[in-house]
């Protein structure tokens, strides 16, 4: 291992405070045992607590929960099959146009992308709830799904297909048995993708839900808005530690599988 | 016992399985093939040749059903398969680049076939397991494929494509990465399954030797035409052109002007001072014709003394030599500058040879062992 020079030393940690000294303050004062944001008094858990039982949060992460799960999926499916046809199916009529228009969201303000789901939905006399969110979400989320796919498929040998093809497949089991397993991995990172921005999604949530839907970024919002409550830093910590487990368990897996493929090459090595 | 001798292609009355009729493939403004026009017979061992790029794959995949002639059409079996899709064709073929399933293990590539058309797992495992101890991999069924080599490989993709016993079997280079030895054994073995199954085989193949080992009639192809179909002894001893000539094997190729000498004997003036050399042919030539005479080396015999007369007869000296282990190539310069390329089979060891660089010999041919050809 290297030795960092002290320049490196310096705008690593640099680096480091900028982004992570915010969170890091808003976790030492999630325990804070005052209610004033800005003073210490002692270390406290009573925040958790009271966040546990306070309905309107635990509601709003549960609606943010099912917008997120149902939405990411259907934003796989869709983006995934918007990827097909755009890489497969060869030059059809309208080719240029709709990809360009797959695209066009992934540029888009969300404020428009959100102000335009409002109208629609409004002009189809949609009442506004769970199901509109998740409707904005997919919408919006499969352009970044089928970025994803479409960039693996790309690199995908075609030949592989005909082969199954050749072998008697129909070329909807060519693709279930063939070529979704190999693109796999890119279709979950799709939908992790997709989960993520529903979860994050403020500007396009706030346009298209109801009175009787708030997800929990609008919650911490409007209740930010307020001021800022012991609450709210507490329902951050946990949000932190949520994301951080998740990112030290994908590491992980794919550390393993990384080291499974590679005693499975050193057997095959040994055994020739 | 009267052995019937394999050639439907001689009887008028037999009906080719396959029939490419004024085929032509087009890439944007790049023809691929060109007004092809091209009968197989059912249990024909075909072989294509040809220089790269020259649109063999591109033939295959025509009869696979990836690609769709641009004009002309192809019959299998009497019907137009245009409108056949790939998995509905009785055809099955190996891939060039093998196009292995990389998630699955060898055992379930070749199995993925036969569980398309069926589901009775006894006959499936006992198909596959036939098929990996015809092509010697039992010992890696159970590998994925970038956990064994080239060789292994291209012996999956041909299990794979040999497992349905397809009417069928196109195969594309199916041998290139095996050793000689492996290679001849896997020859024989295709040959041996052609014979019991009767599977009508098209094999595209860069050796020459291959090809000449398992074909029942080659096919020469240059930029999308053919330029002869015959079987290999056919090709190897009378092309019909130049280019095939020199293709397939080695050839000298003697330019030059005929004459008619007499009935079927032609004299061909190849250079200033130096004597016409005679050949038959059965074609007519007119007088000053421009014509190649094309001899193949082991027809060109070298002496170290002046020998009895012969039909051909020049002086030269040796030029170089190529020492092949069983046989040495002589080229012999002649005084105006041409190369005669003579071989000779060494069943002397090399210490004893009495031939070396710069000795003047003389080469010498019979009037029958070239052909004349006209372009
Ligand atoms: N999809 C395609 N688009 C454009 N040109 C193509 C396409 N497929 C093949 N060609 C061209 O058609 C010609 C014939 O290709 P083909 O693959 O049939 O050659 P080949 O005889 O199999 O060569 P090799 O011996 O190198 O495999 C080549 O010049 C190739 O560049
Ligand atoms: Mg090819």
């Amino acid at each position: 291992m290297t030795r960092l020079s002290p320049f490196n030393v310096v705008s690593l940690t640099f680096g480091f405070v900028f982004l992570y000294l915010p969170m890091l303050i808003l976790v030492i004062y999630s325990f804070n045992a005052s209610k004033l944001v800005t003073v210490w008094a002692g270390f406290s858990t009573k925040w958790y607590g009271e966040l546990l039982s306070n309905d309107a949060f635990l509601d709003a992460a549960w609606v943010t929960l099912r917008v997120a799960v149902i939405s990411s999926t259907f934003a796989t499916v869709l983006g995934t099959m918007a990827a097909y046809v755009l890489v497969r199916g060869g030059r059809f009529y309208g080719r240029t146009l709709f990809s360009g228009m797959i695209y066009a969201p992934l540029v888009m303000p969300e404020v428009i992308t959100g102000l335009s789901l409002l109208l629609l939905f409004i002009g189809i006399g949609m009442d506004r709830g769970v199901l509109t969110i998740v409707l904005a979400h997919t919408t919006f989320s499969m352009c970044f799904v089928s970025v994803v796919v479409s960039s693996r498929l790309m690199t995908f040998d075609q030949s592989l297909e005909e082969a199954a093809l050749d072998l008697g497949a129909s070329p909807f089991e060519a693709f279930r048995l063939i070529t979704l397993p190999i693109i796999a991995p890119a279709v979950i990172s799709g939908w992790l993708l997709a989960f993520t921005l529903s979860l994050d999604d403020l500007v396009i949530a706030s346009f298209t839900s109801g009175p009787s839907a708030t997800t929990l970024p609008m919650k911490i919002w409007s209740s930010v808005r307020l001021g800022v409550s012991p609450e709210i830093n507490a329902l951050s910590t946990i949000l932190i530690g949520l994301v951080t487990i998740g990112v030290i368990a994908a590491s992980i897996a794919s550390k393993q599988s990384a080291l499974r493929a590679k005693r499975d090459e050193q057997a095959a090595a040994r055994a020739q | 016992m009267a052995e019937t001798v394999f050639a439907p292609w001689d009887d008028p009355d037999e009906k080719p399985l396959i029939r490419f009729r004024n085929v032509t493939k087009r890439f944007g403004d790049f023809t691929a093939i060109d007004d092809l026009t091209l009968d197989i017979f059912a249990q024909e061992f075909f072989a294509l040749l040809g220089p790269s790029g020259c649109g063999k794959t591109t033939m295959m995949r025509m009869l696979a059903g990836f690609e769709h002639p641009t004009s002309g059409s192809i019959e299998l079996a009497g019907s137009d398969i245009a409108s056949v899709p790939p998995n509905k064709r009785a055809v099955n073929m190996m891939f060039q680049s093998y196009a292995l399933f990389p998630h699955l293990s060898v055992w379930d590539n070749i199995a993925f076939g036969l569980r398309r058309e069926s589901s009775d797992k006894d006959a499936i495992a006992k198909r596959v397991e036939e098929m990996l101890k015809l092509t010697r991999l039992e010992k890696f069924a159970r590998r994925k494929p970038h956990q064994i080599s080239g060789g292994q490989r291209q012996r999956v993709a041909l299990a794979r494509s040999l497992a349905k016993a397809p009417k069928l079997l196109l195969l594309d280079e199916p041998l290139g990465a095996l050793d000689a030895k492996l290679r001849e054994a896997t020859q024989f073995e295709l040959m041996d399954i052609q014979e019991k199954t009767g599977t009508t085989f098209v094999i595209v193949t860069h050796d020459q030797e291959e090809a000449m080992t398992v074909a029942s009639r080659i096919a020469v192809m240059d930029e999308g035409r053919i330029m002869q179909v015959a079987t290999p002894d056919r090709i190897y001893e009378a092309p019909e052109s130049v280019y095939v000539a020199d293709f397939i094997g080695d050839v000298n190729i003697i330019e030059g002007q005929v004459k008619a000498a007499s009935d079927g004997l032609f004299q061909l003036s190849f250079a200033d001072g130096q004597p016409p050399v005679l050949a038959a042919s059965e074609t007519p030539f007119y007088d000053g014709q421009n014509a190649h005479l094309a001899v193949r080396p082991e027809k060109v015999s070298i002496h170290t003394e002046q020998p009895d007369a012969s039909d051909n007869l020049l002086q030269g000296k040796v030029l170089d030599i190529a020492y092949l282990g069983n046989l040495s190539t002589y080229h012999v310069e002649l005084p105006g500058g041409q190369v005669i390329k003579a071989q000779t089979a060494n069943t002397r060891r090399l210490s004893r040879r009495s031939i070396t660089w710069e000795d003047p010999v003389w080469i010498s041919w019979t009037k029958t062992a070239g052909v004349l050809l006209d372009r």
